[in-house]
């Protein structure tokens, strides 16, 4: 068989081209919701650790969120997805829900560590300053820490939702079909390895290639202010 | 303001403050009254930026008592936030927030917290940044300045909240000698104007100058204080003497 038969073969027969694009559709959805949870829970764990930390206040919260951290970042994401789906959900039949919610506790593991650099990179002299013209502590996070700290961890935030995007391609563990899975249906049917993966392989490739161009452009922007 | 209404803005009475086991500061009382100017000197560590962060609780006293405006001010039922509104402080290290324009810097305060309409605010602000010299950096980013500007911009900054009393914590240290000169002209300016100012510097030539009190700090506590005429003309504490000979060649 030539190479075009091949290609159209995988893709074009049977408009087999249709699993990876229901797949993509399920792996944006999961990582679009997975990380707003990510950045909201990310951004709560932040805030309350770093409190702590700078006023000693909040320490029940915080040996909670300790807890969470060390063991949503010590085990693997895949036991987390197997453990959320037959167990924790065990009585859920909604599993694009249950794909949700595992990676956006996890990508909130790590978007707090992410973002408490951040709040801790910003000198505290700034707090003073604000506490200074009589902002209270919310006040002076909200409009003097905050926006600093998340200036200086974009890169990385944005970082973590490539790895978050790729992380969802463990999802068809749980019988979800996903860009991965798309391609691997149509490598089970048409026992060709090639043709598919390849093209799973580019789709990520090229999402992955548009993040990394868009956040830079987004830093040279916000770097404005550090000329 | 009035410049000789005598009224007492700080009452200060048997201050501490100490971190863990060091203690800090052993028991300073003084008073500061409207319209004075009181320059604070000492050798470093001695305790004066201490002294100073205390009167608007940026550190907070272990012991004794801070009464601002007849009300005591290290006491739990205390508005903090409300309080340091009154009080302006300019930094060392300046503070100015990097991510906001120079009429963002001044503005914020006002508007977020003294609910005025952002124009008045800018306007407000145009007429400091005219008072500061610096009306042409209004849309400039912190990072463009140079330290001299910055810390004329801090002033402005705390002025923009209407404060009863500036404190200055060595605001000339973190600048190059030849910036020196800017920051000093326009704190006299405010002084002239009335204005109530606590000032820790090194700067002997502006404490003469400008200042209508002088304490030395040393060991936590106030060693001498007097006019600038008795605190440079006739100094007694051996400790101060031996000060005033290493800073004043």
């Amino acid at each position: 068989m030539s190479i075009r038969d091949k290609f159209i073969q995988n893709f074009i027969e049977e408009d087999r081209y249709m699993y990876l694009v229901e797949g993509l559709g399920t792996t944006f959805t999961i990582t679009i919701f997975a990380a707003l949870i990510g950045i909201v829970l990310g951004f709560l764990v932040a805030i309350i650790r770093s409190t702590a930390d700078k006023t000693g206040k909040l320490k029940i919260l915080d040996v909670i969120c300790r807890v969470y951290l060390t063991i949503i970042r010590g085990t693997p994401a895949m036991i987390q997805l197997l453990i959320m789906f037959y167990v924790v959900f065990v009585l859920s039949n909604n599993k694009v829900f249950v794909a949700v919610m595992t990676f956006g506790i996890n990508s909130g593991a790590y978007v707090a560590e992410i973002v408490r650099s951040g709040i801790m990179s910003v000198d505290n002299g700034q707090m003073e300053a604000g506490r200074s013209l009589g902002f209270n502590y919310p006040q002076t996070m909200w409009y003097i820490i905050m926006p600093q700290a998340f200036k200086n961890v974009l890169p990385a935030l944005v970082n973590e939702f490539i790895v978050l995007l790729k992380e969802t391609s463990i999802c068809g563990y749980i019988g979800l079909m996903d860009l991965t899975r798309g391609g691997d249906i149509i490598r089970s049917r048409t026992y060709e390895a090639f043709f598919p993966l390849i093209a799973v392989a580019i789709i990520y490739l090229v999402i992955v290639m548009l993040l990394t161009a868009f956040v830079n452009r987004l830093e040279r922007r916000l770097r404005a202010s550090e000329r | 303001m009035q410049v000789n209404d005598n009224r007492t803005l700080f009452e200060i009475n048997n201050l501490e403050k100490s971190f863990g086991d060091i203690h800090v500061l052993n028991g300073i009382s003084t008073e500061i009254k409207a319209g004075e100017v009181l320059v604070i000197i000492g050798p470093s560590g001695s305790g004066k930026s201490t002294f100073l962060r205390c009167l608007n609780l940026l550190e907070e006293p272990t012991g004794g008592e801070i009464y601002f405006e007849g009300n005591k001010i290290n006491d739990s039922k205390c508005n903090v936030n409300q309080l340091r509104q009154k009080m302006g402080m300019v930094f060392q290290q300046f503070n100015l927030f990097p991510h906001m324009t120079v009429k963002k810097n001044i503005t914020i305060g006002p508007v977020k917290l003294l609910g005025m309409s952002q124009e008045e605010a800018d306007k407000k602000a145009m007429e400091l940044l005219e008072r500061v010299g610096l009306p042409d950096k209004a849309d400039a980013y912190p990072s463009q300045l140079s330290g001299g500007q910055k810390q004329r911009i801090a002033i402005a900054r705390s002025l923009a909240m209407n404060p009863d009393v500036m404190l200055f914590d060595e605001p000339t240290s973190a600048l190059d000698p030849e910036m020196v000169g800017e920051v000093l002209e326009l704190m006299k300016e405010l002084a002239k104007s009335g204005m109530t100012m606590a000032v820790v510097t090194h700067e002997m030539g502006f404490a003469k100058e400008v200042g209508t009190r002088i304490v030395f700090i040393d060991e936590g506590n106030i060693q001498e204080e007097g006019t600038p005429e008795e605190f440079f003309g006739n100094p007694k504490h051996p400790r101060l003497k031996d000060f005033l000979a290493k800073v004043l060649v």
